[in-house]
């Protein structure tokens, strides 16, 4: 049987939630995560899933009824973006503190205003400090492999966190490459049945969910909730391991590429890792040692194991494609912090790129690559094509 | 039923909760949850209602319960309903349940309206029920769109230059049945039977139904502790607040007063209008709006 396709990342992640079957999903539309609630709408009027659909009014909605169906004691998936995610963030806060397990695919798109529909990480970047699990996608392949993994790690009862899959508006959702499908009954072996410990609808032993909680007991819940997350960081390559022996690919908290004996490394997600991939490839032919740390996981963030893989390195540049105003951006303030305790460690420079979508292209990569070798980085921030700037 | 069968049944929502003395709220919850035998799951949006019977580790709820914030009861049930409707088809869960939302006027209202409005157009088969307290009580008596004309909120007090609200109360029962879902009625804790016959008419239709209840705030409309049920019943029988119900789209008038009582009568015991008790002007200007609007709802229940 077939079972390589020619899909955008969009399919991508609506194939994995057919697979899935999520007995809920509530969503609403918003570019460009559109594709996905699209398709997977379809699959539910062709009877492919036993999935109820929300056609929800708003994404605060969407994820207010998420919330319901998570602590009712269904399987919960959905999707969004941008302005989208914003305006849900009142409950995506709910979601995690009130300890329900689903996963939401994430098309990142910058937030408005001034308002954009192209892709930058602006969205999720907002929702870093949640209590979700957070993981970056460079590509189609890994949007479906990466959702199957993280049905698992929210359901996993020692975690019982929601989870966000991301992937670039537009240049993954929207681009299509081969993605190998596995067999839906694989998956399904794969993901199990979930079985929630004390759903709202077992009305034989009736819960309190969501209660008030003041000073006597508001911090020691909010600490279970940071016990989770690490608890999280632990299951996760169990997971991986397990999805990497049926499909032969590997996966974890971050990808390295050529990066053992890397003079100068570039730390980036997304989609512009693959950019960055082929420039590490043809400057490799020249010679140049050079290497690149893709993030896949940014919560719970891989501080040791980032430190380790890094330490030897002389010149870093942290590629950001959203700000902190006011503060480093978000992945360079952790790629520093996870520095900061190590007796030997890399200069760091920080990079901001595409914002808005702007372009990133091979040529600019290359040139952080050769500034790096030639000790030109400076202690300011730089500015990846923005006019006005130098870089 | 009689009175004495329905207080007999097992207690879903159990003494020993924090709200006021003479609060109506209680009165409203345990009328619903009286109204059907099936099991039930409870959304409940913020406020009054939910602090006062939620503090961890306590709850005094006996049936299954959720908190999840202060404007999306409606839409938070609506995924409990959904994920039931879901379990069910696959075979998962074979009992009948059934679906509440409570939430103050805040929470119904105004915060909370568009969160209801999809969850009533999508058919979800819950009931949704208003208490009605006119105010934003729990956060300290502020100003709602349901609090009424004339009266003094923490937040549009009556002062030197401004007599408190300047607004009349949004028609949120003929909103809700502006939806065209089964059943749509407003009630009042003054009269329990016909409060718990709508409840049991709510849940007995398929798809939603939302009822609106008003319940009187001992705090803020500054009345005595043991006058909430006393001022329910001066409510329609002033025709301030009407007792009627649409099925179907049907608009039916529950209660028509052959006299009704002036409005000062019903104002009068309530502290909150204190201020505006001597302005024969405005009082008749409030007067002329009930009889106004509900010469309006008699045509609309077809009544002479």
């Amino acid at each position: 049987m077939k079972d390589v396709y020619t899909i955008t990342g969009a399919h991508s992640a609506a194939h994995a939630m057919r697979q899935i079957n999520p007995d809920v999903v509530p969503v609403y539309p918003i570019s460009p995560q559109t594709p996905i609630a699209e398709t997977f709408a379809q699959f539910v009027a062709d009877g492919k899933v036993d999935s109820e659909l929300i056609r929800v009014e708003s994404e605060h909605s969407a994820m207010s009824a998420a919330v319901g169906a998570s602590a009712a004691g269904a399987r919960v998936m959905t999707a969004t973006a941008a302005n989208g995610l914003a305006l849900m963030i009142e409950i995506v806060n709910v979601a995690s503190g009130t300890r329900c397990p689903m996963v939401m695919n994430v098309a990142n798109r910058a937030i408005g205003g001034p308002i954009n529909i192209h892709c930058d990480h602006s969205d999720s970047m907002l929702a870093r400090d949640l209590g979700w699990i957070q993981i970056y996608c460079e590509s189609n392949q890994e949007v479906y492999d990466y959702n199957l993994i993280a049905i698992r790690l929210s359901e996993h009862s020692d975690v019982l966190l929601p989870t966000m899959v991301m992937q670039d508006g537009f240049i993954t959702t929207h681009t299509i490459e081969n993605v190998q499908l596995l067999d839906d009954n694989k998956v399904k072996k794969f993901v199990g049945e979930y079985k929630p410990k004390h759903p709202l609808l077992d009305v034989k032993h009736p819960v309190t969910a969501g209660s008030f909680e003041l000073q006597y007991a508001y911090f020691e819940t909010k600490r279970q909730e940071e016990d989770a997350i690490q608890q999280a960081k632990k299951v996760f390559p169990q997971i991986c391991k397990e999805l990497s022996k049926i499909t032969g690919r590997n996966y974890g908290y971050f990808e390295e590429y050529m990066l053992d004996d890397a003079e100068v490394v570039i730390i980036v997600s997304s989609s512009t890792a693959g950019t960055a991939k082929a420039v590490v490839d043809k400057m490799r032919e020249q010679g140049k040692k050079v290497g690149l740390l893709k993030i896949i996981m940014f919560r719970p963030f891989p501080y040791k194991e980032i430190e380790d893989a890094i330490k030897h390195v002389q010149n870093v540049a942290v590629l950001d494609r959203s700000y902190s105003f006011g503060a480093n951006a978000p992945l360079h303030a952790e790629i520093k912090n996870a520095l900061f305790d190590s007796a030997q460690k890399p200069s760091i420079h920080s990079y901001i790129y595409g914002l808005g979508g702007r372009e990133i292209f091979e040529d600019d990569i290359e040139k952080i690559y050769n500034d790096l070798l030639k000790g030109d980085t400076g202690k300011e921030t730089r500015y990846i094509n923005c006019w006005g700037d130098e870089f | 039923m009689n009175f004495k069968e329905y207080i007999d049944k097992p207690e879903k929502f159990t003494p020993g909760h924090r709200t006021c003395s003479g609060c109506g709220i209680p009165t409203v919850v345990r009328a619903v949850l009286a109204a059907t035998d099936n099991p039930i799951v409870v959304s409940n949006a913020t406020g009054c209602l939910e602090v006062s019977t939620t503090m961890n580790p306590f709850t005094n709820w006996n049936v299954s319960y959720i908190h999840n914030a202060f404007e999306n009861a409606a839409a938070t049930l609506s995924g409990v309903e959904a994920a039931y409707r879901s379990l069910k088809k696959q075979g998962k869960i074979k009992q009948d349940i059934k679906f509440v939302a409570f939430g103050g006027d805040g929470g119904t209202y105004d915060i909370g309206l568009q969160s209801l409005s999809g969850t009533l157009e999508r058919g979800h088969d819950i009931v949704y029920v208003c208490y009605d307290n006119e105010g934003y009580m729990n956060t300290g008596g502020q100003r709602s769109s349901a609090s009424p004309f004339g009266s003094s909120t923490t937040t549009d007090p009556a002062g030197k230059v401004r007599s408190g609200k300047q607004e009349f109360k949004k028609s949120f029962t003929d909103i809700a049945a502006a939806h065209n879902i089964p059943y749509v009625a407003q009630a009042s804790i003054g009269n329990w039977i016909d409060m718990i016959k709508k409840a049991e008419k709510a849940f007995a239709v398929e798809g939603p139904a939302v009822l609106n209840i008003l319940s009187p705030c001992i705090l803020f409309w500054k009345i005595p502790t043991d006058s909430a049920v006393q001022l329910s019943k001066l409510a329609y029988e002033t025709n301030f607040w009407p007792l009627f119900e649409v099925e179907d789209g049907n608009y039916k008038l529950n209660h028509n007063p052959k006299n009704r009582k002036p409005i000062e009568e019903w104002m009068k015991p309530q502290g909150r209008f204190k201020h505006l008790l001597g302005d024969k002007k405005l009082i008749k200007k409030i007067q002329d709006h009930v009889d106004e609007s509900f010469e309006k709802l008699k045509a609309r229940c077809g009544v002479e």
